[in-house]
């Protein structure tokens, strides 16, 4: 079996790092991208030990659109062509402080959304060239509906699966697959401190072993725990005279 | 999330503080010990008593930190963070023909648990404990920051943090020695005993012939049954067999008001397990996972005992005592009609661990556990604790939540030196209780 050879970013977060391990079982060679060397050199490791055949390290800051360009390139260039892309840095915003502050609201909304968005257009035009591979982009369930608990964040993840979703018709014709993962509650770095549900709260393993055969099948749209995608059913058939009167 | 220890007794809630990288431990340990006083790391929460507790009720959890370091597949020397799991470690290590030279009898502990309650397994006899097999590992401590450990680098830590219940400092990465297998199946034989004696004769005929040796006893026979169990042991098969399939797991799937274990389910389950062994010895080739890890199978079976939990009882007889000094404990035990469907009968060797508090010892080590019940701490453990005082044994720290301050000190006459180097942030309430 050929090696795959995958770029991440956002490499150091908990659902990326779960992915990369169980790519790394299979002897992927990596082109990790996150802010922080001393965490890039500590997947390395890792990875390394658990059979990666290779990995490399890009220092950037995703909310720097200015360096995504190069960082593209040398991803490209590092093993001629690329088989998967997954996008996954992010942040949970301070809603309540972003309801004061429009900068900031702004600014998250950059993280989140807009640098998202740019790089799935420099990484769009690289794969239709290549004519295969596989895009993923980890969104959220949030993104569904604007809840007043966390809209922002909401709202920029639903940006860009309502990109994805144009990206995706005009990726097909040239065998590309692009798919939106929409993870429910996982317990990570992210979600630390918050009060999220035991019974209703997952594990980045968990999530992502089905992210892994996701991409791997090229599903367009990815909700995981599988259950969510149930919750979200009901909660987009919510009627809003209902939905504004619930606290979220 | 609240964490109790794997016998969900004593009930001491812990709050956990994740740790997900290496640098942030040093502010985390700062800032908890500021505002909490004392800590403690928790790793898979497999020690059944409250040597895994903090006194302060706020834990460290160091599932975060399970990253390999290096990994050298030639000879099979492999660091990691502490929080990995033997599970982890041989799921990369056993296809490249290595595994764990020491093993308890679950894959779910971490690699700093097994440091601080230097573990053993069914080779204690030829490997010794686990810490035999500890090259190096770092150490941060509150009052002198980071340190590395090992036989000729602070020689006093190393010795002090094996078997030293995670009280001299964190455990952050650990260079361990694995050994070469050849193939993930185990080749066994099985033989049940009538008796004690049973016990004692295979022990010394068949003990020196296999790296892992252990026994089930039925501890719920009496009269002329007492004592009789079943004798497995085994060797890595050399035949390079391909990898044995991952086992079907289940997980129990919720909390019985009571325990489900009682007089009658044991006697029911003991007499027919105890039957379907053979009286002769039989070989049994076994995968890995079912010979090392039979309760792995089946995910919190800790629910079985109900919410009150239980407690498990594993004393270490010395050799010269260790005939009279089981035969009393089971009688007790059997007297009373409580226990469980695994007890666990092994013979340790005289390896000495490095470790200042570590277990084992030459002599027999009987475990069992027990669904937790007032008469527990009322009737049946005083008793039995006396017959061990008077054998000279002693309890296993990692399994206790009942021992008596004066026996713990008198089993453990060192613990003076833990004390002595204990980080003055870390703190159990085992510690606190047996110390204090």
């Amino acid at each position: 079996m050929k090696q795959k050879r995958i770029l991440i970013i956002g490499a150091s977060s908990a659902i990326a790092a779960a992915c990369a391990r169980l790519w790394a079982g299979d002897g992927a060679r990596f082109f990790l991208v996150a802010r922080d060397a001393e965490k890039l050199a500590a997947m390395a490791s890792d990875l390394g030990a658990r059979g990666a055949s290779e990995t490399q390290s890009f220092l950037m800051d995703a909310s720097d659109t200015s360096a995504h360009a190069g960082m593209i390139r040398e991803a490209f260039q590092a093993f001629q062509g690329l088989d998967i892309a997954l996008i996954a840095h992010g942040t949970l915003p301070d809603q309540t402080a972003c309801e004061q502050d429009a900068a900031l609201a702004l600014r998250e909304f950059g993280v989140n959304g807009l640098s998202v968005i740019a790089l799935l257009t420099g990484l769009a035009s690289r794969f239709e060239q290549q004519r295969g591979g596989a895009l993923a982009v980890i969104t959220s369930v949030a993104g569904e509906r604007g809840r007043p608990g966390n809209y922002v964040y909401g709202s920029a993840k639903a940006a860009v699966s309502t990109f994805c979703e144009g990206l995706r018709a005009r990726l097909f014709k040239h065998g590309v697959t692009l798919t939106d993962i929409r993870p429910g509650f996982v317990a990570t770095p992210m979600t630390r401190g918050l009060p999220l549900p035991a019974w209703l709260t997952s594990t980045p393993e968990a999530v992502a072993k089905r992210i892994v055969s996701g991409i791997g099948r090229g599903t367009d749209v990815l909700y995981t725990p599988f259950y969510w995608y149930f919750i979200l059913c009901a909660i987009r058939h919510l009627p809003r005279a209902i939905f504004k009167r619930l606290k979220l | 999330m609240k964490l109790l220890s794997w016998g969900r007794y004593p009930p001491l809630p812990q709050a956990a503080h994740a740790v997900a990288w290496r640098a942030e431990l040093p502010a985390l340990l700062a800032n908890v010990a500021q505002t909490c006083g004392t800590t403690l790391a928790y790793g898979e929460g497999r020690s059944y008593g409250d040597s895994c507790l903090a006194e302060s009720g706020q834990v460290l959890s160091f599932r975060g930190l399970d990253r390999f370091l290096a990994a050298d597949w030639s000879s099979g020397i492999l660091r990691a963070e502490a929080g990995i799991t033997l599970e982890a470690i041989i799921a990369v290590s056993l296809p490249r023909g290595w595994f764990p030279a020491v093993t308890p009898g679950t894959k779910y502990i971490t690699l700093g648990g097994a440091i601080a309650n230097d573990v053993h397994g069914k080779n204690h006899h030829r490997q010794g404990a686990f810490g035999c097999h500890v090259r190096r590992f770092g150490l941060l401590r509150s009052d002198r920051g980071r340190l590395e450990c090992a036989p000729d680098l602070e020689p006093e830590l190393f010795a002090a943090t094996i078997g030293g219940l995670g009280l001299t400092g964190l455990i952050e990465w650990v260079e361990i020695q694995l050994m070469p297998v050849a193939s993930g199946w185990i080749d066994g034989l099985v033989q049940r005993f009538d008796d004690l004696d049973g016990f004692f004769a295979l022990s010394a005929e068949l003990d020196a012939r296999h790296e892992f040796c252990v026994s089930w006893v039925d501890c719920a026979a009496r009269g002329k049954k007492a004592g009789r169990g079943i004798y497995m042991a085994g060797d890595f098969a050399a035949e390079n067999w391909p990898l044995p399939a991952p086992r079907r797991k289940w997980r129990f799937p919720f909390m019985p008001p009571v325990s489900l274990v009682n007089t009658w389910s044991l006697r029911a389950f003991n007499a027919i397990y105890w039957r379907k062994a053979p009286p002769k010895s039989r070989r049994a080739p076994a995968a890995y996972d079912a010979f090392f890890y039979p309760l792995d199978s089946l995910l919190d079976w800790n629910r079985l005992y109900g919410s009150k939990g239980f407690q498990q009882y594993q004393a270490l007889i010395p050799e010269r005592e260790a005939g009279d000094g089981i035969r009393a404990m089971l009688t007790a035990i059997s007297g009373s009609g409580q226990g469980s469907f695994l007890a666990v009968l092994k013979r340790c060797g005289g390896a000495l661990s490095p470790g200042v508090l570590s277990f084992p010892r030459p002599g027999v080590t009987l475990a069992l556990d027990f669904p937790q019940t007032p008469y527990l701490e009322e009737q049946l453990f005083p008793r039995l604790d006396a017959i061990v005082r008077e054998a000279g044994g002693r309890l296993y720290p990692a399994k206790d939540a009942h021992m008596r301050g004066d026996d713990f000190r008198r089993a453990y006459p060192d613990w003076e030196k833990i004390e002595a180097l204990r980080d003055p942030s870390l703190l159990s309430c085992f510690w606190r209780r047996v110390t204090q």
